[in-house]
């Protein structure tokens, strides 16, 4: 039986790395800069723990439904951001999360300070979802997630969205229209921020403004970098990682936000494509290690015949 | 009770226009996102206040709080940022947000978490005209914003250095072609701006009489909106934002008794403008 401590970690690594992965899609896929993506994470908790809790729709309609109000609300503000120039973007989703903050934070519709409490986690067939369960059906919807991104990345969307990302005047040339994809890019990315966003306030079950400030917005985006922007695993990998560091870094607590800094200096000044991304050395090692192992094989067949 | 709210906007919008200043003009010649530059900032309240201690004399600490961060600045760009501009915009912006958060962190280790108190004797007095009153502190940062503008306008506008320092924030490339050191001027740049940001660490610190380790979080983010709603980049669209901002935070906070809170009344104001002057309020496309 896993220990409850462990079961807890594993939930927060896993909505992470949906945080990680859907601003991957805006940022890696699209090369749109976000620093607003816990705007979304936050409108999506909301919406569905406000759901839950003020209309009692149950869990299975109202993380949905927040997914589909954080796509929306994504629109509405991804449209008038994406005119700007691209500098402009990093500071005006900058914005957007002081803004949402402040508007949880002071309209008492949203339980102001105190937040939003009494979400109950997730029942089916009659009882109450443990926490292994609601783990393993958080894993599936990753990998849902992650299989669809994957379909995507084929498709006239991918393809657009790097085309855009590589040379976006180019793109604009050749009949891309640059504006609607990166709209979609911004839908999709807040959706799945707000699919986030529910479960975990439904994991909480309790709800601050805090819990969407901009620090969260720099750790999403941290472990977006540290994985690798742009690949698929990557963002996963940067959000186990970081998941994992604040836990195995208990005994150091005094040091570790001043750790956290140096080590995103450090991993932008040497290895800027991060973990997984281009001329990653760990790649490389893996490879290497591959390809010598391979080397040998053919080695061994050649001298057998 | 209208003058004496002018009054506290202005002094307030001085100290953000020394803030965002050099990081409009780091913006300008490098295209980075310099959100260290708060650090920047903490740091010279922090070097001014040991100086006073060490020395007792507030002019010669609010020098050296400003050298001190000059040097930062310096080395900042030397040994991060320089050899990270062929890499995509995002990875400066990553380091520089890595890099603030080490340096709150090290505020917070060297000097204690505490507040320290900042209680410098500056010597110059109250001013009051009638029912109209600046306090001590207040003329203090008019003063001192007033003379570096002018130092700043004077360097840009009448020396070779500055008109180097305006062809490079047009177009590096073509300045370096006609004979400009480019490398040189970014470096004044990182100067002239850091000092500017220690300036106004060491007016604030004696203006609130206090400072702390994350006295540079909300600067971070606010001269960044100004920045923007000035247009990113343009100086004099930098100064007439800062005290925009400056003057809304205190006629819609102090007057209007709004309940919103004070340090997102710069983001609305830049949002609103964005929507429709997509360049900044004097930025030209």
């Amino acid at each position: 039986m896993v220990s409850g401590y462990l079961i807890t970690i594993l939930i927060t690594i896993t909505i992470y790395a949906m945080l990680a992965h859907s601003l991957n899609i805006i940022t890696g896929r699209a090369g749109q800069i976000s620093l607003g993506h816990s705007a979304f994470f936050g409108i999506g908790a909301y919406t569905s723990a406000l759901f839950y809790t003020g209309a009692g729709l149950s869990f299975w309609l109202s993380v949905p439904l927040g997914t589909i109000i954080s796509g929306i609300v994504g629109a509405l503000l991804g449209i008038p951001c994406l005119r700007v120039r691209d500098d402009f973007l990093a500071i005006t989703t900058m914005g957007i999360v002081f803004v949402v903050e402040a508007v949880f934070l002071y309209i008492p519709f949203f339980g102001g300070a105190m937040g939003v409490g009494g979400i109950d986690p997730p029942k089916w067939f009659g009882r109450e979802m443990s926490k292994p369960e609601y783990f393993i059906l958080l894993l599936i919807v990753l990998i849902l997630l992650l299989f669809f991104d994957r379909r995507l990345e084929r498709s006239w969307i991918g393809l657009a969205w790097s085309s855009i990302r590589e040379d976006e005047m180019a793109a604009g040339t050749m009949g891309v229209d640059i504006v609607r994809f990166k709209v979609i890019a911004f839908i999709l990315g807040s959706a799945i921020a707000g699919l986030a966003g529910g479960f975990y306030a439904h994991f909480l079950t309790f709800i601050m403004p805090q819990n969407f400030g901009f620090g969260q917005s720099i750790v999403i985006l941290c472990m977006v970098v540290f994985g690798g922007i742009g690949t698929r695993w990557g963002p996963i990998l940067g959000a186990i990682i970081l998941g994992i560091l604040p836990e195995i870094s208990r005994p150091i607590m005094e040091y570790r936000t001043f750790l956290y800094g140096l080590l995103l200096v450090a991993m932008m000044r040497f290895q800027p494509g991060g973990l997984l991304g281009e001329e990653s050395l760990l790649v490389k090692f893996f490879n290497s290690v591959g390809s010598s192992v391979r080397g040998k094989r053919i080695i061994k067949n050649a001298s057998r015949s | 009770m209208l003058v004496q709210q002018l009054a506290n906007g202005i002094a307030v919008g001085s100290v953000y226009a020394l803030i965002s200043l050099g990081l409009t003009m780091v913006y300008g010649i490098l295209r980075i996102l310099h959100i260290a530059h708060a650090g920047i900032y903490a740091l010279g309240a922090y070097t001014g206040w040991f100086a006073f201690r060490l020395v007792g004399e507030f002019w010669l600490s609010l020098f050296i709080g400003m050298a001190g961060s000059a040097l930062a600045g310096y080395l900042i760009e030397r040994f991060l940022y320089s050899p990270l501009l062929h890499l995509p915009r995002i990875a400066p912006l990553i380091v520089s947000i890595g890099l603030f958060t080490a340096m709150e962190e090290t505020f917070r280790i060297v000097a204690g978490p505490h507040t320290l108190t900042y209680n410098a004797k500056i010597g110059i007095g109250d001013l009051s005209l009638g029912n109209f009153k600046l306090t001590e502190t207040q003329l203090l940062i008019l003063i001192v914003t007033f003379l570096i503008l002018i130092i700043l306008w004077v360097i840009l506008s009448r020396t070779r250095t500055g008109l180097a320092m305006r062809a490079c924030a047009m177009d590096a490339e073509t300045a370096s072609s006609f004979g400009v050191n480019v490398k040189a001027i970014v470096a004044i740049n990182f100067l002239i701006g850091s000092a500017m940001a220690g300036a106004a660490g060491v007016l604030i610190g004696v203006y609130d009489n206090q400072v702390w380790p994350t006295m540079g979080s909300i600067p971070a983010y606010k001269a960044l909106a100004i920045v923007v709603l000035g247009g990113l980049g343009n100086i004099p669209g930098t100064v007439l934002a800062s005290f925009v901002v400056g003057m809304a935070e205190t006629f819609f906070i102090g007057i209007l008794a709004i309940p919103f809170p004070r340090d997102a009344v710069a983001f609305v104001a830049m949002i609103l403008v964005l929507m429709f002057r997509p360049y900044g309020l004097l930025g030209k496309g």
